[in-house]
This record gives structure tokens, C-alpha cells and sequence, in this order.
């Protein structure tokens, strides 16, 4: 009964293995919905502000900020968001490649890069791949703050201000569905702005200070930090999501491959009583 | 529209959520040149804004509600006031801070290559040794 007490065990490991896959889909699930709800509580703001921006920008068209102007390209900076851990299906491969493809595009139109990474996923990878990093941040947690994005945010605000890179990507994952999730690269700076809106009627603003510029440049660093922090929401919701699905494939998983032991088992089993019993008759038959 | 319109419509919302959102008598707040009231009709203004309180005055129980900002940014239309509150009392020099501080975490980031290839390596001559123990011990049992 050798084998049949092996099989067992075997089968007994894959049952206790399925028990924690089943325990994180449940996990995934429950963390999936409380990211695409904070997903949605973020809206609002990121709406506000491009209708302030707009407005602003209305009043002073003669104003171009920095951001909003388009330069020669010859260095270009991306943020890329991955999760801190793994066991989420291709999620953050997909969205490595996904960046890296972009990356080589601006290299082959001889732009130089820069990075900030965000998650320890992107941390590794371009340990081996190579790049410059400018920031970095990770282990941000299920529910970031905007806190923890002020700084990498501002470490790719300052460098384009002091023109070291000419334009800012956001890479992360776009939440379609449940099912599915998708790597994007959005252009962050310059911002291609939808401020040209029709001018209905004009009016200006009391400003308080009296200086419209200060404020401007306040309010759009906001805008990036509020884009950011909406690519790491939702990409945490994406990590859960993707991992979700992949656990419950393990789980599925794991119950064929106990069906298939079973079969095994009992096969073996059967064998070893057919056996005992010819082995009797055999034995029957000299006496 | 009938009538003349008496209620401002307030929507006071952060990065990480919705604080309000309805219409209201009056506001109140802290603005960096100091402390605003807000009734409807009021001229277009835009104000950056200290850390204070948020007072409304609601139009159906004329009672006050407060909220409490970390600054942020007060957009004041005749009929609409949109208040975009910062979650963290922000400065200049907080913010160097925080650049300074993803900077130098990049920079750790980096410079932790080697202790991480060192422990690749260390993983490895480890797995190696074992097989090796287990070769001999096996080894041991079959001519026993």
C-alpha cells in the first residue's frame, strides 16, 4: 500500500494548498471592492479640478504655464506603477512590457530616459533592465495616501521644471473589468489640456493673493498629484482583481488535480486488494 | 426660473474623497488673506486656503456644519463655490522633504544591488549543499 499512503499525502498537501488559494480569492475579492470604491470617491476631485484649471486658463490665455507648453523632447520620464507583490496573474508583467515598448520608442526617436518607480515589482525589474531612477516609493499599502505621492511626484515636477526631462508618462494599469485589466501609458506633462472650450462669456476672477500664476501653478501641481494617485487606486484595485481571477484558477486548479489523484488512489488501491486476493486463492489452491 | 435663486451650491472635495456636496446659505472660511463669507451672488473669486475650519450654514435647518481643511483652494462662482481641500497640511519645505526622501530611497534602491545578488548567490551555494547532504545520505542508506 505503498503508493496508495503517498497519493494521500499528496492529495492531502493539495487540498491544504487549495484552502489558502480559495482564502485569497476571498481575501482579493473583499480588497477589489474597497479599492474601485475609493476609485470612484477620488472622481470628483480630479473632475473639480480640470473645470478650475480651465476656468483659470480661460482668464489668462496669455499665461503659459510650463506644463501646458510642448518643447523639443529629448529626455522623457516615466512613472510606473506595479504592485509590491506578486501572485496576480500577468498583471505586472504585462504592464513592465508594456513600458518597456514605450521606453524603446522614445529611444529609438533618441530621447533619453528617466524613471520613478513606484511598487517593488518595477523596483526589481529595473534592477536588472538598468535606467537612471529619479524617485522611488513602495510598500504604500492597500489604501495609499496622497502623502505618500507628494514627494516622487515632486522629485518629476522639479526635474521638468529644471527642463531635465521634457515630457512625464503615468504607466499603470487601467481597470476595464474584472477580467480584464489593461497597461496604459498616459501622458501627464505637458498636459493636453481640453481647456479650449468654447468662451461663452468672459469674466475674470478676484484673486486672493493677487496673483493668478501662483495659484496656477498650485492647482495643476495638485492635478498631477491627484493623476497619480488615481493611477496607484486603481491599479491597486487591477492587482486585486487579477489576483482574484488567478486564485480562483488555482483553486480550480487544484481540484482536478485531486480529482486525477483520487483516481490514482483508488486504482492503486484496487490493484492491491486484486492482488491480496489472488495471492490467496493461489494460496487456497496448494493446501 | 422663477423667483430669485437663494441657495449656493457647495461641493467641497479632496484627492482622496467627497466631503460635501449640496446647496447651502452661506460659507465660511479661512483664506490666506483671511476670513471670507460667501453668500450667494458673491463676485468670482479664487483664494488659496489655510488650515481652518469650513462653516456652512444649511438652508433648511439654518444650522452651521463644519469641516476642517489642511488648506487647499476656494473657487468662487455667483452660484457654485467648489472648495479642492488638500488631506495634509502642504508647505514648501514639507514637500522638498518628501522629494528629498523619494530620492534617496531610489538611490538605496540602487545601491542594494549587490547585497541582492549576494544573497542569490548565497540562496544558491545553499541549495547546493543540501543536495549534496542528501546525496551522501542516501548514499549512506544503500550500503547499509
Amino acid at each position: 500500500m505503498a503508493i496508495a499512503k503517498e497519493v494521500r499525502t499528496k492529495i492531502q498537501s493539495i487540498k491544504n494548498t487549495q484552502k489558502i488559494t480559495r482564502a485569497m480569492e476571498m481575501v482579493a475579492a473583499s480588497k477589489m471592492r474597497k479599492a474601485q470604491d475609493r476609485m470612484r470617491r477620488a472622481k470628483p476631485y480630479a473632475h473639480k479640478i480640470l473645470q478650475v484649471i480651465g476656468h483659470l486658463a480661460k482668464g489668462h490665455p496669455e499665461y503659459r504655464h510650463p506644463y501646458l507648453l510642448t518643447r523639443e523632447i529629448k529626455r522623457v520620464g516615466f512613472i510606473i506603477v506595479t504592485s509590491d507583490r506578486g501572485l496576480c496573474g500577468g498583471l505586472n508583467a504585462n504592464l513592465l512590457r508594456h513600458s518597456l515598448q514605450q521606453i524603446k520608442k522614445w529611444k529609438d526617436a533618441g530621447a533619453e530616459i528617466s524613471l520613478c518607480l513606484i511598487g517593488t515589482k518595477a523596483e526589481h525589474f529595473f534592477k536588472r533592465v538598468g535606467g537612471q531612477v529619479l524617485g522611488h516609493a513602495d510598500h504604500l499599502g492597500d489604501a495609499p495616501k496622497l502623502t505618500d505621492l507628494v514627494g516622487i511626484v515632486k522629485v518629476m515636477l522639479n526635474a521638468y521644471m529644471d527642463n531635465q526631462i521634457d515630457a512625464l508618462f503615468l504607466c499603470s494599469n487601467e481597470f476595464v473589468n474584472t477580467m480584464k485589466q489593461e497597461p496604459t501609458a498616459q501622458q501627464m506633462l505637458p498636459i493636453v489640456a481640453s481647456t479650449n472650450v468654447k468662451l461663452e462669456h468672459y469674466w475674470d476672477y478676484i484673486y486672493e493673493p493677487d496673483n493668478a500664476r501662483e495659484l496656477l501653478d498650485t492647482l495643476l501641481s495638485r492635478y498631477a498629484e491627484s493623476q497619480v494617485y488615481r493611477g496607484v487606486i486603481e491599479n491597486i484595485a487591477c492587482e486585486q482583481a487579477a489576483r482574484m481571477v488567478a486564485m480562483k484558477n488555482a483553486t480550480e486548479n487544484a481540484a482536478d488535480l485531486i480529482n486525477d489523484l483520487q483516481l490514482v488512489y483508488h486504482k492503486a488501491r484496487q490493484a492491491a486488494i486484486t492482488r491480496e486476493l489472488t495471492e490467496i486463492v493461489a494460496g487456497a489452491a496448494v493446501v | 426660473m422663477t423667483g430669485t435663486r437663494v441657495t449656493l451650491r457647495l461641493d467641497i472635495v479632496s484627492a482622496e474623497e467627497a466631503i460635501f456636496s449640496g446647496e447651502v446659505d452661506m460659507v465660511f472660511a479661512t483664506g490666506v488673506m483671511g476670513e471670507l463669507g460667501i453668500a450667494p451672488g458673491h463676485a468670482p473669486l479664487v483664494t488659496a486656503l489655510k488650515p481652518g475650519n469650513i462653516r456652512v450654514i444649511s438652508p433648511d435647518t439654518k444650522k452651521e456644519e463644519v469641516f476642517y481643511v489642511k488648506g487647499g483652494l476656494l473657487e468662487v462662482q455667483p452660484y457654485v463655490v467648489t472648495i479642492l481641500a488638500d488631506t495634509v497640511v502642504r508647505a514648501h519645505d514639507i514637500d522638498e522633504a518628501a522629494a528629498l526622501e523619494a530620492k534617496s530611497r531610489a538611490e538605496q534602491a540602487l545601491a542594494s544591488k549587490s547585497s541582492e545578488i549576494d544573497f542569490a548567490k548565497a540562496t544558491a551555494e545553499l541549495a547546493e549543499a543540501i543536495a549534496q547532504i542528501r546525496a551522501v545520505q542516501r548514499m549512506k542508506k544503500h550500503l547499509k
